[in-house]
């Protein structure tokens, strides 16, 4: 088995999953006032503190949500409906149209129901939005922007964005900038602090944490309104009786997902390099999707178009010879659709149903890396007598 | 003899519906040994959530039941988009079938044209030898190689009928594990209870599945644009009332008339005919929709081609009985004569002949005749 779907989940770190059924036989509502109560809450600020440590962060500036999903509603809607609230003309929502769909859909959501007006940013061939496009676009109107969101690096293609450069635009005209951090948390340097941004969103099982755990950094001086209503948890923010196991598991696996990231970069940045070299071998003809420069990318990543074949052929015939992948695309009714990460990089749509996706991660061996190389080239020769139908 | 089990293990594109039947087919085309990767057809390029009712497959409940079956029997699943090719091929034909006066069955039409056809060449093109389906019927392995189409052992269930159109190629890659043996519907529902697949209790899908609600008529309404009000006409020409779409008939309906007044012999009137040409729909006594002899066009033979005229027994509809008949094949074209006449028959609908149980072919009825039949009983 090659399991090179990383991206999608990695197995939880033997640490985190320690940290987290220590944590299940513990009984105690972080909330409630006696001694049970304070244990787990102690738990839970222990956590918070590491965690927020790990990321350049304070530990007020943590709002555990139950995902990644969950943080990017939070902050896209949130700080919407919040910017509007203080002034009704700020309905103007910047985003980058290679979201992860948490973001896409959610932004999609304000405007079918909220009275947003969606702009997309133009990317480049790599995906990535460029600092003056985002000033533009903010410069139109900067007084009816709420909010502008651009993730920290692309899940399915892996380029990774300038946040700091996009962070300094937008405060220059006082637009709170989220990113979606999932992808990048782990593999690159995360620094809350340092970024510049508003709100940042990273996921548990995407760093060897458990799932159903993730986080919206918040920047103190931003108090989006509420997705989750109830006990008033988490600055008011995110109700909800907090997950103790899961929040000390994900601690723990944030915390060793910093202290291992360079390591971790050089060790699986390596490893992709060989895969990408593999590849490129085996079909010559096969396009590097992202950016091609190491730098920026994330290390993990290996994105790839084929074509005249059909990603969902090629993700079968790999899969009958035991590697994993993805296509990088979402599904719709199982069907997969051209992605629209591709499509905004101007990749015609027949080519863009030809991709997969490898993700490495911390349990990637050379021995993955072989497994591709001796499949991928009658995969897609194979793949090309089925065609695109 | 039998299809099952092989002496080699097979790779198998399973298509799975989502229904009980293809899913069983799948196990057990797993526990006869063979190598084995489900597949769901999203045929409509907007599926509904959920199905209205109990018919359809084209829902993301089904891609779901599919998947969970898959995922139970232990084989990998994928779903392949073939909306584009269904649309074209099955539903485009189906309305401008009808537009033309004619009854098609889609359901043959998409075993044709996409189980396989579209999924069949996909599915060699990437290294399957062959598609499993959850059809009711027996494919024969004769010693010389060849292959035949049979009835299922199951007469009460069998659908050798929408199969009828395999050609010899076709039948090479196909795979039927539930007509080889005598199994009742109830007994293959409980066989998926024990292999602890969860749509044993599922209802059976009927109709035609990109008609969710069932509704032919106001589906054809939405296709073929709005009313188009012509004549009911009588044996002779006389008009006896009015419709809104010739397209909306078949060919031996009874009810919907709306006439208003009774014939003079005050029997119950049909439909014998429906022109869409001169926007018209002849009707008349239930004697008048006899029907002796037929001509066909665009006949597929399981096997090789008959060279002689010959008898043979014939089914008209997919639930239908079987009738004695002669058929004989000039140029390309099929002529058959019933010895006893029928009732029912439509343009557009296939028949299908067979040799006691095998499938010998099939042809889609282009014309009928309602006289003793003449040149076709050569």
């Amino acid at each position: 088995m090659a399991y090179l779907d990383h991206a999608a989940t990695t197995p939880m770190l033997p640490e985190a999953v320690e940290a987290m059924t220590a944590q299940l036989t513990v009984t105690g509502n972080a909330s409630s006032l006696h001694a049970a109560g304070r244990r787990a809450r102690r738990t839970v600020e222990e956590s918070r503190e590491a965690f927020a440590d790990s990321l350049g962060a304070r530990p007020s500036e943590v709002v555990f949500t139950a995902g990644g999903t969950e943080a990017d509603n939070l902050a896209v809607k949130g700080l919407y409906w919040a910017r509007r609230a203080e002034d009704p003309r700020r309905t103007r929502v910047l985003a980058s149209p290679v979201e992860h769909h948490a973001v896409l859909d959610a932004v999609d959501w304000l405007a079918t129901h909220e009275g947003a007006r969606v702009e997309y940013l133009a990317v480049d061939a790599y995906g990535r939005v460029d600092p003056e496009t985002l000033r533009t676009a903010i410069g139109r109107a900067p007084d009816e922007v709420a909010l502008a969101t651009v993730m920290w690096a692309n899940n399915e293609i892996g380029t990774v964005m300038p946040v700091r450069e996009l962070a300094d635009v937008a405060a220059e005209f006082g637009v709170p900038l989220h990113a979606d951090a999932v992808q990048a948390y782990g593999q690159l340097e995360v620094d809350f602090a340092a970024s510049g941004l508003a709100a940042m969103t990273v996921s548990g099982h995407k760093i060897g944490g458990p799932y159903g755990i993730g986080a919206l950094l918040l920047g103190r001086s931003h108090a989006p309104v509420p997705v989750l209503h109830g006990g008033g948890q988490e600055r008011h923010v995110r109700s909800g009786t907090l997950d103790v196991p899961a929040i000390a598991s994900f601690a723990v696996a944030g915390v060793l997902a910093a202290e291992r990231r360079e390591d971790f970069a050089r060790t699986v940045g390596g490893l992709r390099d060989d895969l990408v070299e593999a590849v490129r071998d085996a079909v010559p003809d096969a396009i590097l999707g992202g950016d091609p420069d190491p730098g920026g990318r994330l290390p993990a990543n290996a994105h790839f178009t084929f074509p005249g074949c059909e990603g969902d052929s090629l993700l079968l015939l790999l899969d009958a010879q035991g590697i994993e992948c993805s296509t990088g695309s979402a599904c719709t009714a199982g069907v997969a659709q051209p992605s629209h990460v591709l499509l905004a990089t101007g990749t015609p749509p027949d080519l863009a149903r030809g991709t997969l996706r490898f993700t490495l991660g911390h349990t990637s061996t050379a021995a993955d890396v072989d497994a591709v190389a001796a499949a991928i080239g009658p995969a897609v020769e194979r793949a090309r007598t089925a065609g695109l139908s | 003899m039998t299809d099952t089990p092989r002496p080699r293990p097979l790779r198998v594109l399973a298509a799975m519906s989502g229904g009980v039947d293809s899913a069983v087919a799948a196990a057990r085309a797993v526990e006869a040994g063979h190598d084995v990767t489900g597949v769901h057809l999203a045929l409509s390029a907007n599926p509904q959530s959920f199905r209205t009712g109990a018919r359809g497959c084209c829902t993301i409940e089904d891609s779901r039941d599919a998947r969970r079956a898959a995922d139970v029997i232990g084989i990998p699943f994928y779903v392949w988009d073939l909306a584009e090719r269904f649309r074209e091929d099955v539903v485009e034909d189906f309305v401008a079938e009808y537009e033309a006066g004619r009854t098609p069955n889609p359901c043959l039409r998409c075993n044709e044209k996409i189980k396989f056809a579209a999924l069949l060449d996909k599915a060699l093109a990437l290294g399957f030898d062959a598609v499993c389906t959850g059809h009711y019927a027996t494919v024969v392995v004769n010693e010389d190689g060849s292959r035949e189409l049979h009835r299922a052992s199951d007469m009460a269930k069998d659908q050798s009928y929408v199969l009828g159109v395999l050609d010899e190629r076709q039948l090479a890659h196909a795979m039927f594990p539930l007509g080889d043996t005598l199994t009742t519907k109830e007994e293959i529902r409980a066989e998926a209870e024990r292999r602890d697949l969860a749509v044993a209790k599922k209802p059976d899908s009927h109709d035609i599945c990109f008609i969710a609600d069932g509704d032919t008529q106001g589906f054809l309404a939405s296709r073929l644009g709005g009313k188009a009000e012509g004549d009911i006409l009588d044996e002779e020409g006389a008009k006896l009332g009015t419709h809104d779409g010739a397209f909306g008939f078949t060919i031996g309906q009874r009810k919907g008339l709306r006439i208003g007044h009774p014939a003079p012999d005050g029997k119950p009137r049909y439909v014998l005919d429906i022109s869409p040409v001169n926007n018209t729909v002849t009707v008349g006594p239930a004697e008048a929709l006899d029907v002796t002899s037929l001509t066909a066009i665009r006949p597929r033979w399981c096997g090789t081609v008959p060279a002689a005229p010959g008898t043979y027994t014939a089914q008209l509809r997919a639930h239908g009985g079987e009738t004695e008949v002669h058929a004989e094949l000039v140029d390309g074209e099929l002529r058959v004569s019933f010895q006893q006449p029928v009732r029912g028959v439509a343009p557009g609908q296939a028949i299908v002949l067979y040799d006691g149980t095998r499938v010998v072919g099939s042809a889609t009825i282009a014309t009928t005749s309602r006289r003793a039949a003449t040149q076709a009983t050569a």
